[in-house]
């Protein structure tokens, strides 16, 4: 039963407006697809402008989708009109990156976390403060924290009070868009932890945006690599990270920077920037930056579509040839969600 | 000579509630060798940019650094210069990279002004011959297409080429010493890659020695000679940087080892460190991670000192006493 | 504590603001109390001999060409004075908040309609809008001064909410919100407008000693509030013939309205810094 069914998923934004003149579009998101299962994570990765945040946002409709379906709980999220769309929100929440900027700062925790109960009537009265107070703990908060101000707390808190806002209106499927890279190295953890307990505990799905693939092995079921707006590799966790086959995964892998002086690795580096998502190149995306031995111009012309390579799917032409620098890769392993 | 940089006892204060001081910077002693790589390591509010800050007298506003601490360079100490002499350090003898690219280079200005201005900041040439300079350094530091570049300005350039630009301002003096502060923080990882990669070339080419900044244990692992790990204002653990993977014998050291997530290895639920970094304000008398120490008992109501564990490896724990091999 | 209270406080803690509000205050509690202590300066003036004398025990402001004591006309005046502004800035603030919420949230054509309505708006000078208006209508009532004076003022105000709004729309927790089905309503009276508050309180403040200003210079053009409703400006347009004679008459009206001018100024530049620094 699958909870989420995303299609051929297109955002562009347009430059320019009604007095100045339009260049060409942003190409944020250029056809992604992709399904999520209840109670699991799929990990949407890659760099800066791939265009992650804006699948997620798109997804819940905080920003118009350019074309594409989206296909959540039975329901076509982009048929529905303003009052139906406000009911099917409590199913899919979002918790943001920057811990400083996802809170109100004039509103109090209390009422923070209880905006969503108030605004779908989930509760009245008393019930709410009840509701509230039950949510703090269950994110590992003192319940008295309710009557402060967010600017009294750390960086690590308030994530947690996003995600006790979140969950506040019981949803299913939770955008997390980048949650934990604000956050220093222990609160870090200790916020992974709770979305791995609560992933156990409600059956929650996750949709969790990230650039660092360490912190994606914690929680992922499993990976799709984005860049300039594609999915360039799809597959289990495991498999992604055991034997990458698309040469921009690998290079994404060697590059990770790893706690473990002794461990050997070759490190690809990558030459060149990121193009720009209004210029992508013809062809395959990634060709001017690819580092594949077999990359030929075949690869300028054609671009390669997502296809199953061994363990994963991949949108390369030579996908099957890949080589595995040494120490890239092997590395595999299954949500901690999944360990009880 | 070898030695390019001694820290003894430094102390950064700011003021606090109530008229008395605190000290973010709490009695840190290091030492740099020529083209070495030091780390400093730990958490937000540790200490560690304030201490990059002091090396160059650069501490903000209400904070000041405390009598009674060394920063020599050579037979200099850069406490007690003032005026021209002080400046003539800044950029010739230590230069700094700052984290955020995007707000340390000057939007109004070319990319070759801003390098030729920090040339000539040092040098007596011409503008013809520091703009000369620039495009080498420009390529030195792995920029393609520097002809062109010289003229362009920040906001043209991407995050990783404007930390390249950073690094080739911070270069034009050619200093000993190389402070980077979180350089790679804001930029992707594969470009990460690229600018430690430069920074590894100009330590060997040019003797550099780093002193660099980060919570990032990973980009350490790679690259540094040694590493300092830092909380609460002190230096809790030094090492070379294999005895320190090999044996975090610090709690605190220990406690972030097993709260980073890795690429290898069984998929473990994470241990993070309880409770949280407590501000200035907040510190208690004795070691200042007791509170959070899994392994504290009494005698950590006094404040250790460094001590030894193995040659080079040294712990501000109690613990050091019966652990020391 | 509320970050909005907690400016404030900063505020007064600041020796400007202190001094400031200090002033305002004094000031507003002798309007409130004038009435017990001092005589109503519109009842009968008493033309025998007690008129333009200098200031003493009797009458520490000294007495005016009707006989009147100065003292208590500048109080009595403050309560009209102080009125004035405190209702025109109400209706320019309202106002201005009102078209920069429009436009900051709404965006677009509603965006780029009221903004060149704005931009328009600006370009007439204030002053010579109302002279305009006033000049047209003799013996206005206060009500319709305070109207006027109040729909001239709000444009920069709304230059400012609408650059508040916009900045503040992009923040994460407005995204919460609309991601939890916050109709706009809500967004907008729980979300944008408390946090545009503060540059809007700082707006309001320094508006009141604007207001003063133009009041008090209509006044003494004798455009303003007629008499014999005592105000700050009148005064000054009746000491016009015996300014050397008897210089009190000017003096002390004059210095009314400077010290209330710059107490609300130093105020609101307290306020401003207790404000800005902190941000959202």
């Amino acid at each position: 039963m699958t909870l989420l069914q995303v299609r051929d998923l297109v955002k562009h934004y347009q430059s320019g407006g009604l007095f100045r003149p339009s260049g060409p579009p942003v190409r944020a998101v250029d056809g992604v697809s992709f399904e999520l299962a209840p109670a699991e994570t799929l990990a949407l990765v890659g760099e800066s402008g791939c265009g992650k945040s804006s699948v997620g946002r798109t997804i819940l409709r905080l920003q118009e989708p350019t074309s594409g379906t989206a296909v959540f709980e039975g329901v076509d999220l982009f048929a529905l009109d303003r009052p139906a769309l406000r009911r099917t929100r409590r199913r899919m929440q979002i918790i943001f990156q920057d811990p400083y900027s996802s809170l109100n700062p004039r509103m109090t925790v209390g009422s923070a976390v209880a905006e969503g109960i108030e605004i779908h009537r989930l509760a009245r009265g008393a019930e709410v403060g009840r509701r509230v107070t039950a949510l703090l703990e269950e994110v590992g908060l003192d319940p008295g924290y309710a009557a402060r101000y967010p600017h009294e707390f750390s960086g690590g808190q308030r994530q947690r009070i996003g995600i006790a806002r979140a969950l506040a209106v019981e949803p299913a499927f939770i955008v997390c868009d980048e949650p934990v890279s604000a956050l220093d190295v222990s609160v870090q953890a200790q916020v992974l932890n709770l979305l791995a307990d609560l992933q156990r505990d409600r059956g929650l799905s996750y949709l969790f945006i990230a650039h660092d693939l360490a912190v994606v092995r914690q929680l992922a079921h499993r990976i799709a690599v984005m860049y300039l707006g594609r999915i360039v590799e799809q597959g289990t966790a495991d498999a992604v990270l055991r034997r990458p086959r698309h040469p921009y995964t690998v290079a994404l892998l060697s590059a990770v920077p790893e706690p473990d002086p002794g461990r050997r690795r070759t490190r690809i580096v990558l030459t060149g920037d990121v193009p720009s998502p209004s210029a992508p190149p013809p062809g395959c995306p990634f060709h001017p930056r690819c580092w594949h031995p077999r990359r030929d111009e075949r690869c300028s012309r054609e671009r390669p579509l997502l296809r199953p390579v061994g363990g994963t799917s991949a949108a390369c032409h030579y996908a099957e040839d890949t080589p595995l620098p040494e120490g890239v890769g092997e590395a595999g392993g299954t949500s901690t969600a999944s360990i009880p | 000579m070898s030695r390019v940089l001694e820290v003894e006892n430094l102390r950064v204060s700011f003021p606090a509630e109530g008229g008395h001081r605190v000290h973010a910077v709490d009695g840190v002693s290091f030492t740099l060798d020529r083209g070495e790589m030091l780390a400093l390591v730990g958490e937000s509010g540790c200490g560690k940019s304030l201490t990059s800050l002091a090396l160059l007298r650069l501490v903000p506003g209400p904070g000041r650094i405390d009598p009674g601490g060394a920063i020599r360079l050579g037979d200099i100490d850069v406490l007690h210069l003032e005026g021209e002499p002080l400046r003539r350090i800044r950029g010739k003898r230590i230069g700094m990279i700052f984290q955020d690219p995007m707000t340390s280079l000057n939007p109004v200005f070319t990319v070759g002004d801003q390098i030729s201005e920090g040339v000539r900041a040092h040098l007596p040439v011409s503008k013809r011959e520091a703009r000369d300079r620039a495009l080498h350094l420009l390529q030195e530091v792995g920029i393609p297409d520097p002809v062109a570049r010289l003229d362009a300005y920040p906001h043209q350039l991407s995050g990783g080429m404007r930390q390249r630009v950073m690094i080739a301002i911070a270069l034009s003096a050619e200093p000993e010493i190389l402070v980077a502060d979180e350089p790679t923080t804001a930029l992707d990882v594969t470009v990460q890659a690229q600018i430690l990669e430069v920074l590894d070339r100009l330590r060997a080419s040019h003797g550099m020695a780093v002193l660099l900044i980060t919570h990032d244990l990973g980009i350490v692992a790679g690259r540094a000679d040694r590493v300092a790990v830092m909380y609460a204002g002190q230096i809790v653990e030094e090492a070379p940087t294999p005895a320190l993977f090999a044996r975090p014998s610090h709690p605190y050291t220990q406690g972030l080892f097993a709260s980073v997530p890795r690429l290898h290895g069984p998929v473990e639920r994470l241990k993070p460190i309880g409770g949280s970094v407590p501000p200035p304000s907040a510190w208690p008398s004795g070691c200042r991670f007791r509170p959070r120490c899994p392994k504290a008992f009494d005698k950590c109501g006094a404040m250790p000192p460094l001590l030894p564990l193995e040659p080079a490896h040294r712990m501000r724990c109690w613990l050091a006493e019966t652990e020391r091999s | 504590m509320n970050p909005l209270l907690a400016a404030v406080r900063t505020a007064i803690r600041d020796p400007r603001g202190r001094a400031g509000l200090a002033f305002l205050a004094i000031l507003a509690l002798l309007t409130l109390v004038a009435p017990i202590f001092l005589p109503d300066p519109a009842a009968q003036p008493d033309p025998l001999g007690a008129s333009n004398l200098p200031p003493s025990l009797m009458h520490l402001f000294g007495t005016d060409a009707l006989s009147r004591d100065v003292l208590s006309r500048v109080v009595w005046g403050a309560r009209v004075s102080l009125a004035i502004a405190l209702l025109a800035v109400a209706l320019s603030i309202s106002l201005g908040a009102l078209v920069g919420i429009a436009a900051g949230y709404f965006g677009g054509a509603v965006d780029s309609a009221l903004m060149r309505l704005v931009d328009g708006a600006l370009a007439v000078p204030r002053l010579f809008l109302l002279l305009l208006v006033l000049a047209v209508w003799e013996q206005i009532p206060v009500a319709m001064l305070v109207l006027f004076i109040g729909v001239t003022g709000w444009f920069g105000t709304s230059r400012l909410v609408r650059a508040e709004v916009l900045r503040i729309r992009e923040e994460s927790y407005v995204r919460a919100a609309e991601a939890l089905g916050a109709p706009r309503r809500r967004i907008i009276f729980r979300h944008l407008l408390p946090n545009a508050l503060g540059p809007l309180l700082v707006a309001a403040t320094l508006g009141v000693g604007d207001v003063i200003l133009v009041e008090a210079g209509l006044s003494f053009l004798g455009l303003g509030v007629q008499p014999p409703t005592p105000s700050w400006g009148g005064m000054i347009l009746d000491a016009k013939s015996v300014l050397v004679t008897a210089p009190w008459n000017a003096i002390f009206p004059g210095l009314a309205i400077l010290g209330t001018v710059i107490a609300a100024n130093l105020f609101g530049d307290a306020l401003r810094d207790a404000v800005d620094p902190r941000g959202a």
